[in-house]
């Protein structure tokens, strides 16, 4: 009785399972970020965007590969779920870029008084930030379809290669020319713990928006056929 | 006909075309001229100034000139309808891409030398030494190898000279950045080992992006 209680419950729930198994994560994430984990002795409470900073760095980079593969998938295969695939991913992932860049300017004005440092990571991200505004850029301005998705693949294929080169040269200039040094403080088992929930609510909710993004664009593109087809275009 | 020589054929025929309507280099020199003209009234100063900021102004005059040669170089083959016709001859798009990019390369050389002329009169510094020359060289390769990739792309959108500094500056970043570097070390008389891994950089993204846009260059000139 009670297994079958379950098992028609897991049913009704299965389609929002993600939904909500993200929110729980996300909650649990806040509860640990605000109250679990204890404060940074060195650089005190602001270290705790910490926790927030290194999941949309980690998203924004993932998202990218996920725009590697589908631009890869896409000049192979000539299927346009990949080209719809490799910009939704890239969507999500300049948003996170976006947010990344944000956060570490956030971080970077109590500890330093200034809202932007030339550290690696924070350089690197914002050359990668360009790059993939020029692949939005590029989007917009051709409107042949298939056009737009092997000239987005191309640029999709290019920017993922230069990212080790992009990390190589700021390494080498930051160290070169000394900067400051975010965070280097060893991390406890709380914080590690903390970090860890972190990454994986937001992969989850990676997984949601590409979803929804991939579907809607999915939804536009039958609009457009049949849109074509009564208008006989 | 075997791939170098077809190369080479398409890599000529930019280069005559050049030397007759003398449309990219001329124009391209004037304007870099104007770059380092416009840094002198921007940052007027002492020789032992001069010296820290001439590989900045050298970089980003070669980087500017360079955008804009590159522009040109699918731009003409565009506006003549010539493109259509390279697609037509029995060549392979690898070769295209190859003579093109050789023939980019070497306009850029030439405008890069008179820059490099250029400056050291105006600014005082010597800055035509084997080693300035031979990374100027191994970076325009870099550049010319991503450029010409960017240039088919970019004359094909709709908005065809902005596409092209959106895509070049941010993918040649790493190049530029490891080229300001080096130059500095040179101008101060480091030893090529103190050079040695901004060297690798750039010759590591040589050898990728020519690599990678060889193989993909295809994709963008179908039709």
């Amino acid at each position: 009785m009670l297994s079958m209680l379950l098992i028609s419950f897991y049913r009704r729930i299965k389609k929002y399972f993600l939904i909500i198994f993200g929110t729980l994560l996300m909650l649990a994430h806040l509860y640990m970020v605000f109250i679990f984990v204890p404060t940074d002795a060195e650089t005190g409470i602001i270290q705790r965007i910490f926790y927030i900073h290194v999941p949309l760095a980690w998203i924004a980079f993932f998202a990218f590969f996920i725009t590697l593969i589908g631009s890869i998938m896409f000049l192979w295969k000539r299927d346009f779920k990949w080209d719809r695939l490799a910009s939704a991913s890239a969507e999500i992932g300049f948003l996170f870029i976006t947010l990344m860049l944000i956060s570490g300017c956030i971080w970077a004005k109590p500890v330093w008084g200034v809202w932007w440092v030339w550290t690696a990571r924070l350089t690197m991200s914002l050359v990668l930030w360009f790059i993939y505004a020029a692949y939005f850029i590029i989007r917009a301005y051709i409107s042949e379809p298939g056009q737009r998705a092997r000239f987005a693949a191309v640029v999709g294929i290019i920017g993922f290669l230069n990212i080790p080169l992009v990390f190589a040269a700021v390494e080498l200039w930051t160290t070169q020319h000394p900067g400051m040094i975010i965070f280097e403080g060893g991390l406890t088992t709380e914080m590690k713990l903390t970090l860890i929930v972190g990454l994986v609510a937001y992969t989850v909710l990676y997984a949601l928006l590409l979803k929804d993004r991939f579907v809607l664009k999915n939804f536009k593109n039958e609009l457009n056929q049949m849109k074509n087809l009564v208008t006989g275009g | 006909m075997k791939l170098l020589d077809k190369t080479l054929v398409i890599a000529w025929k930019d280069i005559l075309s050049e030397f007759r309507t003398r449309e990219i280099i001329s124009s391209v020199l004037v304007f870099a001229g104007l770059v380092l003209v416009i840094f002198n009234f921007a940052f007027s100063g002492s020789r032992q100034e001069m010296l820290a900021l001439a590989p900045g102004i050298l970089w980003v005059t070669f980087a500017f000139a360079g955008v804009l040669s590159l522009n040109r170089s699918f731009i003409q083959e565009r506006e003549e309808n010539c493109l259509e016709g390279l697609m037509v001859c029995p060549i392979s798009r690898e070769a295209i891409y190859l003579g093109k990019m050789l023939s980019s390369l070497f306009f850029m050389v030439i405008i890069e030398a008179a820059v490099l002329l250029v400056f050291g009169l105006l600014f005082n510094v010597n800055v035509i030494t084997l080693p300035m020359v031979m990374l100027t060289l191994l970076a325009t390769i870099g550049f010319a190898a991503i450029g010409t990739l960017f240039s088919a792309l970019a004359v094909n959108t709709r908005a065809r000279e902005m596409v092209l500094p959106i895509l070049f500056f941010p993918i040649v970043s790493p190049v530029i950045i490891a080229a300001v570097n080096a130059s500095e070390l040179m101008l101060n008389g480091a030893v090529w080992s103190e050079m040695a891994s901004w060297i690798g950089i750039i010759a590591a993204f040589d050898v990728i992006f020519l690599t990678a846009s060889y193989l993909i260059f295809g994709f963008i000139v179908e039709e």
